[in-house]
């Protein structure tokens, strides 16, 4: 599985923002029905790297092939054309509406007299949450206000696999959650591994990590600097990566300094 | 209780539930949950017209309810273009005097001075008037990003001053054309006025069975159809009372006529089309609605458009019923009762929660107040006193069943 062709590959990615090197000559590949933990301490590059596949903030250097052909990103419309979505941390729900409102806004289905096609939009709405086995939702007409943490996450993933996505890239899906909430996430996150999307996981939680990740990517000061199959390491190995990994270069520091 | 229930929420009650215990259940436990609907507007009109019939017996006649109805259009005209604006979270206080330029306008071009232009195109352009104002109003707030408060408190000014420059030294210019006075003296015949409420009541039948019709064909869960049978029947009651009653007195105004209308094509607009569902995106959480590629800036400068141009409208319909305008026209009191009247009718000041009926119940309120007061030869104080500790009460009422929603996690 992890052999695969990969949906997402990045080569040779950087970024700077300024003096500040943000990415420096990252490689970073995940496949189709993989779950790919991306890991690193605060600075090390992960947000940056996923604004720089989302076409947010577009990469100085390097090249973004998709499904083995080369793109250019240039926005997160771009990016959901190619079939990327992002769930960020803040999940971009608005309170006040429902759950089909929700996870159509701004794709909204018309009828023949260009008025909003409720019916089939709360049909499409509740066969993906239905696909995607969640079950916690009573009913898809609630306001999103009333759903606990753990559902607007299942929602917020949902509003994101619905348009023949190949790639979802979640951004710290359980900081926010409690244990039985963690767990519906976490069995979420492998279901859409199981139904053969690419998933990049963002995440400081080593247990989530070890729990669904297939593979593991460490980034350290914008640097990739370990590259891991899960079932082959240990989390203090990882851990060790992530404080101590070797870098080829320290921005602001000479090659001699390093040595 | 159950007879009302479903009228006031018409499509959003119990999509998902099969009978109707089961519906009259959910919406029970819903107001037991601070989810309160139209419930207390409802009660606070029955109150008013307890208290105020039982200190003077002309209250609710015939004839004073053909008057409530004249005196609450403008705000409800007024007031339904402030919902928009509500709904975003941001607020206009400067509709008062769009209206009067817009009044005053339409005065001006019908002035019988042998320039004088049809009615039609006096209050079409008057109307395109309002919202250019609102485009102006709109692209200030979005482009240079001063706040709604701010720009449209320099309206409440500027627009003032406009009154005073386009009348003159004429003080007042009275209004002869008969079209215009029409929509708030003239009425509809008796006959008519059936025809119209029964064309309603039996679209909205239609509307409603063909809804409930498509969904049962996409396996959708579905409303029992006695309960669609109870709001129609409950629409046909209420409105056959209100055509009786109009019709006992001189009838139906032209202006509920145009209210109808407006009232539908803005719920329309809110509930049935992308527009509308951006407005509440926006007003709940502006940048989900950015990120999801709505252009906010497009969609706030349209509300500030329609906002003005219903301002407009209302200045009109205004200057209708007076059949004149004065260099006092837009003043007054017309902006806090038009600012009043969706949030007493429930529209959320905080943005995202409301709908077009708040500004219609709502003007009925205020307008029942000043009616009522104005027949027991109360003072102009007293009144605004009055009115302001309704309006007090009806945010407050708002304000604890909102935190209850939160208590019970309906929010």
């Amino acid at each position: 599985m992890t052999d695969s062709h990969p949906v997402l590959e990045l080569r040779g990615v950087s970024k700077s923002f300024g003096a500040v090197q943000a990415l420096y000559q990252v490689d970073f590949r995940v496949a189709a029905g993989e779950v790919m933990a991306l890991v690193g301490d605060n600075g090390a590059g992960k947000s940056t790297l996923i604004k720089c596949i989302a076409g947010i903030h577009p990469a100085d250097q390097g090249e973004i092939v998709f499904e083995g052909k080369p793109v250019s990103v240039h926005g997160p419309k771009d990016a959901s054309r190619l079939g990327i979505e992002i769930v960020y941390q803040d999940l971009a729900l608005a309170d006040n509406l429902d759950v089909v409102q929700n996870m159509f806004l701004g794709r909204e289905e018309l009828d023949g007299l260009r008025r909003l096609d409720e019916v089939d939009m709360e049909k499409r709405a509740s066969k993906t949450l239905s696909d995607l086995s969640v079950t916690t939702i009573r009913s898809v007409r609630q306001t999103v206000a009333g759903l606990s943490g753990g559902q607007r996450q299942s929602v917020a993933v949902a509003k994101a696999v619905m348009w023949n996505s190949k790639l979802v890239i979640l951004d710290e899906p359980t900081a926010a959650l409690g244990v039985a909430q963690t767990r519906q996430v976490l069995d979420l996150v492998k279901r859409l591994g199981q139904q053969g999307l690419g998933v990049v996981l963002v995440t400081h939680n080593m247990h989530d990590v070890f729990e669904v990740a297939d593979r593991i990517t460490v980034l350290r000061l914008g640097q990739n600097v370990a590259e891991f199959a899960t079932k082959d390491v240990t989390p203090a190995k990882v851990v060790e990566a992530i404080t101590a990994g070797a870098l080829s270069k320290v921005p602001g520091l000479s090659e001699e300094v390093l040595a | 209780m159950s007879s009302i229930a479903p009228a006031e929420t018409p499509g959003a009650v119990a999509r998902d539930r099969v009978t109707v215990g089961d519906a009259v259940r959910g919406w029970w436990q819903g107001v037991r949950g601070g989810d309160l609907g139209s419930l207390p507007i409802f009660i606070g009109l029955i109150i008013i017209a307890i208290v105020f019939q039982s200190q003077n017996s002309n209250f609710l006649t015939s004839g004073n309810f053909v008057n409530l109805i004249v005196q609450a259009s403008a705000y409800m005209t007024i007031g339904m273009g402030l919902v928009f604006v509500l709904l975003l979270g941001e607020i206009d206080l400067s509709v008062g005097f769009v209206s009067g330029v817009a009044g005053v306008m339409t005065a001006l071009l019908l002035l019988d001075d042998g320039n004088a232009i049809g009615a039609i195109p006096a209050i079409i352009i008057a109307v395109a008037a309002g919202a250019a104002i609102g485009t102006l109003h709109g692209l200030l707030i979005t482009k240079i990003g001063i706040p709604s408060f701010v720009v449209t408190l320099a309206g409440l000014l500027a627009w003032q001053g406009v009154v005073l420059l386009l009348i003159g030294d004429r003080g007042t210019v009275t209004l002869s054309n008969p079209t215009v006075i029409g929509f708030a003296n003239d009425f509809l015949p008796t006959a008519t006025a059936w025809i119209v409420l029964l064309a309603c009541v039996g679209i909205y039948a239609a509307t409603q069975i063909s809804g409930r019709m498509s969904r049962a064909k996409a396996n959708l869960p579905t409303e029992p159809i006695v309960l669609i049978l109870l709001r129609v029947g409950a629409l046909l009651l209420v409105g056959a009372i209100v055509v009786a009653v109009a019709n006992d007195d001189r009838g139906i105004p032209y202006v509920f006529l145009v209210l109808a209308v407006l009232y539908l094509f803005w719920t329309f607009v809110l509930n049935r089309m992308k527009f509308g569902r951006y407005v509440y995106a926006v007003g709940g959480n502006t940048e989900a609605a950015r990120r999801a590629g709505v252009n906010v800036d497009r969609i706030k400068i349209a509300v500030f458009a329609i906002c003005s141009a219903m301002a407009a409208l209302g200045g009109i319909i205004l200057a209708s019923r007076l059949r004149s305008v004065d260099t006092g026209a837009g003043g007054g009191q017309i902006l806090l009762y038009s600012i009043a009247a969706p949030v007493i009718g429930g529209t959320s000041l905080f943005g995202g929660r409301g709908h077009i009926k708040s500004a219609v119940l709502g003007a009925l309120v205020i307008a029942s107040i000043d009616n009522g007061l104005g027949l027991l030869g109360l003072s102009s104080g007293t009144k605004f006193v009055i009115t302001g500790l309704v309006l007090l009460l009806a945010v407050s009422v708002d304000s604890l069943s909102r935190r209850r929603q939160a208590n019970t996690g309906r929010a």
